[in-house]
């Protein structure tokens, strides 16, 4: 199971209580996850990568085991603390402005 | 005994403000979308349960929300916890996907306009300034965006097209930002002719169709920019917002940049209607709900000092259709008043007599239960207001 944590403004949206669990199928890569949020959630789709693009936000970052990942290609694979659900992905509204 | 319903939109929630007819007492309900920017809501004119909501971030992008009781409970169009469960799979979540249209069949239209410095620079969507609902189905409501086009939905906001020839009429090349942004933020519809639209950008100007938004035309004639290298030109013009009165829609009202003008020919010319009013810079403009000339405005100081002259907070009314104001003040703050009324955030209700609103940056929403003789303030410490909209309910 792939834990991910969204930040406060989507989970509002999306209407989840802290983590969400996910079942994705390997390669559990960036891509793969967000696939996955979005399609049990879809009304974030659009908030974290573009409709169209589905390029990441510009203002959206990705954590994992504390490492920045969001310059990372979308299908790298994850580490495995992730894939095992011992770590989970972090999805981060960047911090900007005073 | 009729009630009324005000809808604000503010920098971090939206706020709905309930009375009785009287308009006395109000309750509070909000924030809603806590935290979010909200450009705009507006009701359904045929089912005024029935609001959409534009939502919108930095960080997260666009998002519509809907609400079909009322604002008690909202969902972004195609989500309810019931659409989530069809046999038909989970929805596609396009509610909010505002894509402009490049196709060949919309004749391909352009994909540059003018950039602050000259250059051309692609379109690029932002967010959503101002929901307009259709006159005669709820499920259809038009969407002014930035950069500036203009949009519809049909399917209550689910799925968004773009009227494509507004954007490719051949003077999009020339359009240019406004210290805003490149903002469409009017959308009059004549309640007369379905298939003529006006609609306002900044700093583009005003633009009509009248073949239900196929072809667009510029009715900029008679305004005057001195900011222009051409003052008269064709467009390039700081548009701030325009109004009608429902009974009279050949009639326009426009608060430009500088000037306050009024068309008597569905925008076709203009003439300057500022009069004695003590400055002519300012962002909205209203018509009365039941008298077809009584207009207001709030004069601001000027565009670089966007507050009341001399501190004082002042509606001006003109029951001539111009060129004649008073100063309405009983109950606004007459000093140390520095705030400002942004052009979506006035609006006017269809009790007897008519009520007027409006808020302001500093997070106060006055109301005028007659006709902006006497005000006073509905609530006073909400986020800065981005729009106002209010709904007579029966």
């Amino acid at each position: 199971m792939i834990r991910v944590i969204l930040p406060p403004h989507l989970r509002t949206l999306a209407r989840v209580d802290g983590e969400v669990e996910l079942e994705v199928k390997s390669p559990v890569t960036q891509r793969s996850v967000l696939d996955a949020v979005e399609a049990n959630h879809p009304m974030l789709r659009g908030t974290i990568r573009d409709h169209v693009t589905h390029l990441r936000r510009p203002m959206v970052r990705f954590f994992a085991c504390g490492e920045d990942l969001s310059h990372e290609s979308p299908d790298t694979p994850l580490p495995d603390a992730i894939t095992t659900g011992s770590e989970p992905f972090l999805i981060i509204g960047a911090i900007a402005g005073g | 005994m009729s009630r009324v319903r005000v809808l604000v939109g503010t920098r971090k929630g939206a706020f709905i403000l309930s009375s009785d007819g009287a308009r006395k007492r109000w309750k509070v309900s909000g924030p809603h979308f806590a935290g979010w920017e909200i450009y705009h809501m507006k009701g359904s004119p045929l089912d005024p349960d029935r609001i959409y909501a534009s939502q919108t971030s930095s960080w997260f992008g666009q998002i519509i929300q809907r609400s079909d009781d009322g604002g008690k409970t909202w969902n972004p169009p195609g989500t309810k916890p019931e659409d989530l469960m069809t046999s038909e799979g989970m929805p596609k979540g396009e509610s909010n996907m505002f894509v402009y249209d490049a196709s060949p069949e919309t004749g391909k239209p352009l994909t540059t306009h003018q950039w602050y410095d000259g250059t051309q620079h692609p379109w690029e969507f932002k967010r959503v300034w101002h929901l307009e609902p259709s006159l005669s189905d709820p499920d259809h409501v038009y969407a002014g965006v930035e950069d500036a086009a203009l949009f519809e939905s049909t399917d209550g906001g689910k799925s968004w097209h773009e009227l494509a020839g507004l954007r490719g009429s051949d003077t999009g090349p020339k359009w240019q930002p406004g210290a805003g942004g490149m903002c469409l933020h009017t959308i009059l519809l004549d309640p007369n002719n379905p298939k003529r639209i006006s609609i306002a950008i900044s700093a583009a100007g005003t633009f009509r169709t009248d073949d239900g938004g196929k072809t667009w035309k510029p009715i900029n004639r008679g305004l005057h920019s001195q900011f222009l290298p051409d003052p008269t030109a064709e467009v390039g013009h700081c548009v701030h917002r325009i109004a009608l009165h429902p009974s009279r829609p050949n009639t326009l009202f426009m608060q430009k940049h500088w000037d306050v003008m009024r068309s008597d020919d569905a925008g076709d010319s203009w003439q300057e209607v500022s009069g004695n009013l003590p400055t002519d810079f300012g962002f909205p403009i209203d018509v009365h709900a039941h008298e077809p000339e009584t207009i207001y405005v709030v004069p601001i100081k000027s565009d670089s000092e966007h507050y009341p002259l001399k501190g004082r907070l002042r509606v001006y009314r003109s029951r001539t259709g111009g060129n004649e104001w008073e100063a309405l003040t009983k109950g606004l703050p007459q000093r140390n008043c520095y705030v400002n009324v942004l052009r979506d955030a006035m609006s006017v209700d269809a009790l007897e007599p008519c009520g007027v609103y409006f808020g302001t940056t500093g997070g106060q929403v006055y109301a005028s239960a007659d006709a902006g003789d006497n005000w006073k303030p509905i609530v006073r410490d909400l986020p800065a207001v981005l729009s106002v909209e209010v709904q007579a309910l029966p």
